[in-house]
């Protein structure tokens, strides 16, 4: 018998190190660093403020507000599901922040850790639901999408009269808050937003909780091949609330800056949005059916929408043609993807 | 079918006996203590006993008053038509479904599993019939899905990635599987590759009990050569095997106790010596003179032929 194994592990010298091309071309986001770099090229041609420092700033805002959303809303989808409530939640959760510091005179602070806790807990009943009904996320968190969007409105009414809430920026703990969510950094002549240090721990943590941990090998296993994963002892249902909370999380993370940046809250603000995060993410290599993408290629597909939508902006052009360019980019984006992936898999 | 032992296998035979003497401890992870194993093995206690196991799925019977033991030491096999209910009474074992009736003892104990995950805990592997795998990852992430090894501790605990690699590739090339590269998704794996992942899995976690689901099916003579041998090595490091199969050959060659299921419900229950591989593949067959036929027929082609169910 064991005669038999060593005969079979001499004879298996055949194993060639994997092709550093072949590694490249099986990864989840490369369509998406393909796309980035021709928009990249494209606007650096036709729009001349484009390469200047101070709109390269202005381009990593734009993609680090949509990024820090599309990042969570990635591992959700690898994980299998869908959260439609996503966009809205960012609005949820500045206007619970700034009503309770508001209307109870309190420190910021206070309202803060208030919002982090309610958005939190929409993100568990989000998870909840969905694992005890089994029912699809896609009609659950539709359900949440439009109660928020009307509990937004309706509460934002009711206090303070206005469609927007009341500016809170002379109250106690403003600065701070502010710094940690609305500041800005300068680095010579290069001034950074804080949101894209949020957007980069973001990528960071995903990526290293994706990649490196059995957390990460659970998300997969759950929304590629749900019954397997209960098969051999994954906690199923833990998992999927967990995506949940993560989405609350950069839900929090937004709707903060959000409040801090402007000192007050549209209540209609949001709508809409949710199918952006999940654009960003699917550009960025994620499968629709889940079990398959990448936390940094939906960071890459923020930063394609960053560049797109200040690009127009640089290059003069009309930006009511923003969101044709956007869609025909995710169409061409998925494309890619998908040739890849055939390609990847044929040279197997 | 070229086979490892003969018929008559004095091997197995030889690891029925052994069975109340001090069994030696299992070469695999022990995850809940070989002594304890050792120790009812000893005494005679089974690892696992189920009396009158019944389970309904709705208004459908699949499994009616089923009784089955399993010592370590010993393969017990379980056979039957197709839907005879053989896969429910794995799932059952598995800690994938409760029974609804009759008694479910581990270790003399009884029991109703909660998880797969509490079975894995008490040392019971599985091999399923659709090998619960997950396509899109890679052969060494499917390896250990579900008890992944880890190093370091608070934030920077991590999965060990190079342990996990080598273990896989390590414990493929003891199946006589040389892969290619364990990076590979193992949806791109032929059938009885993936088939043998999913043994080489079960008898790197199986610490007491490795429960086998049709794990010959898929097949090559050699692979199945191969898979039989790791059952009769399990089998002599102390271990219970429960061996769903269809093929009487493989089963008479090294079971110790044949379980026979029909419509859900038992038909036959024999000790190695009390029947011969003929007679045996005669019952499967349902005493029909086209035993032999009927079971070419079935391999060629597996759920069709057999229309009079
Ligand atoms: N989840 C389920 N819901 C309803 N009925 C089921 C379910 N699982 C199995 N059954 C039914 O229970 C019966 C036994 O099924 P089981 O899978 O245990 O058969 P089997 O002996 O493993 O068959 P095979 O040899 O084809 O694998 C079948 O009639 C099947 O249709
Ligand atoms: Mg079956």
């Amino acid at each position: 018998m064991s005669a038999t194994v060593e005969s079979i592990a001499a004879e298996d010298e055949r194993l060639l190190p994997r092709s550093p091309l072949r590694r490249l071309i099986s990864r989840p986001e490369l369509g998406s660093v393909l796309g980035a770099i021709a928009v990249f090229l494209v606007f650096a041609v036709v729009a001349d403020n484009f390469l200047r420092a101070g709109s390269l700033g202005t381009v990593l805002y734009a993609a680090s507000t949509i990024g820090i959303m599309a990042v969570p809303v990635a591992l959700l989808m690898i994980g299998g599901e869908f959260d439609l409530s996503a966009g809205v939640m960012v609005t949820s959760s500045a206007l619970i922040s700034s009503m309770i510091s508001y209307e109870f005179t309190a420190n910021v602070w206070v309202g803060v850790g208030v919002s982090l806790v309610a958005t939190l807990a929409i993100g568990l009943f989000n998870g909840i639901l969905l694992t005890r009904t089994g029912l699809p996320s896609f009609i659950i968190t539709l359900g949440t999408f439009l109660m928020l969007t009307g509990l937004n409105l309706g509460f934002t009414k009711l206090i303070s009269g206005t469609v927007a809430t009341k500016s809170i920026a002379d109250m106690d703990g403003f600065p701070a808050a502010r710094a940690l969510f609305a500041s800005h950094l300068t680095i010579g002549s290069f001034a950074i937003q804080v949101t894209v240090l949020w957007w980069i721990g973001m990528v960071a943590v995903a990526t290293w909780i994706l990649l490196r941990t059995r957390a990460g090998n659970w998300i997969f296993a759950v929304g590629g091949g749900r019954d397997a994963a209960r098969a051999v002892g994954v906690p199923v249902e833990r998992t999927k609330i967990g995506l949940y909370l993560g989405v609350a999380f950069g839900a929090w993370i937004s709707g903060q800056h959000l409040l801090f940046n402007y000192n007050v809250v549209q209540s209609g603000e949001g709508v809409g949005n949710e199918l952006i995060y999940i654009a960003a993410a699917v550009i960025g290599g994620c499968l629709l059916t889940g079990g398959y993408g990448s936390a940094i290629g939906a960071a890459v597909g923020a930063l394609i929408f960053g560049m797109t939508s200040k690009g127009i902006v640089f290059a003069q052009w009309d930006p009511n043609w923003f969101k044709f360019f956007l869609g025909a980019m995710l169409l061409a984006a998925t494309l890619l993807n998908l040739w890849i992936r055939r390609r990847a898999e044929a040279t197997r | 079918m070229t086979a490892p032992h003969e018929p008559h296998d004095p091997a197995a035979d030889a690891g029925a006996d052994h069975g109340p003497g001090p069994t030696p401890a299992p070469g695999t992870p022990p995850p809940t203590g070989d002594a304890a194993a050792a120790e009812t093995a000893a005494s005679g206690t089974p690892l696992l006993e189920l009396a009158g196991v019944s389970k309904h799925y709705g208004n459908i019977r699949a499994l009616e008053q089923v009784s089955l033991t399993v010592r370590g030491g010993a393969v017990t096999c379980v056979l039957g038509d197709n839907g005879a209910g053989k896969s429910t009474l794995i799932k059952i074992i598995a800690g994938l479904h409760r029974h609804d009736a009759g008694i479910f003892r581990v270790d003399g104990a009884e029991t109703t599993l909660a998880s797969p995950r509490q079975a894995l805990e008490l040392g019971i592997a599985t091999v399923y019939q659709d090998l619960a795998m997950v396509p899109l990852m890679p052969v060494w992430r499917n390896f250990f899905l579900g008890s992944e090894p880890t190093v370091g501790r608070g934030p920077l605990r991590r999965l060990d990635v190079r342990l996990m690699r080598s273990t896989t590739r390590e414990r493929l090339l003891r199946m006589g599987i040389d892969l290619r590269d364990v990076d590979q998704p193992i949806g791109t794996l032929s059938g009885g590759e993936r088939q043998s992942v999913a043994i080489a899995r079960a008898v790197h976690f199986g610490a007491r009990v490795l429960v086998l689901d049709e794990p010959t099916a898929a097949l090559g003579v050699k692979q199945a050569g191969v898979v039989l041998r790791r059952v009769a090595a399990a089998r002599d490091e102390g271990l219970g095997v429960v061996l769903v199969t269809h093929n009487p050959h493989h089963a008479h060659l090294v079971g110790d106790h044949f379980v026979l299921l029909k419509r859900g419900a038992m038909a036959g229950d024999h000790a190695a010596g009390e029947i011969t591989l003929d007679e045996l593949t005669r019952q499967m067959a349902g005493g029909s003179e086209l035993a032999e036929l009927g079971h070419e027929l079935r391999r060629a082609a597996s759920p069709g032929p057999d229309s009079d169910e």
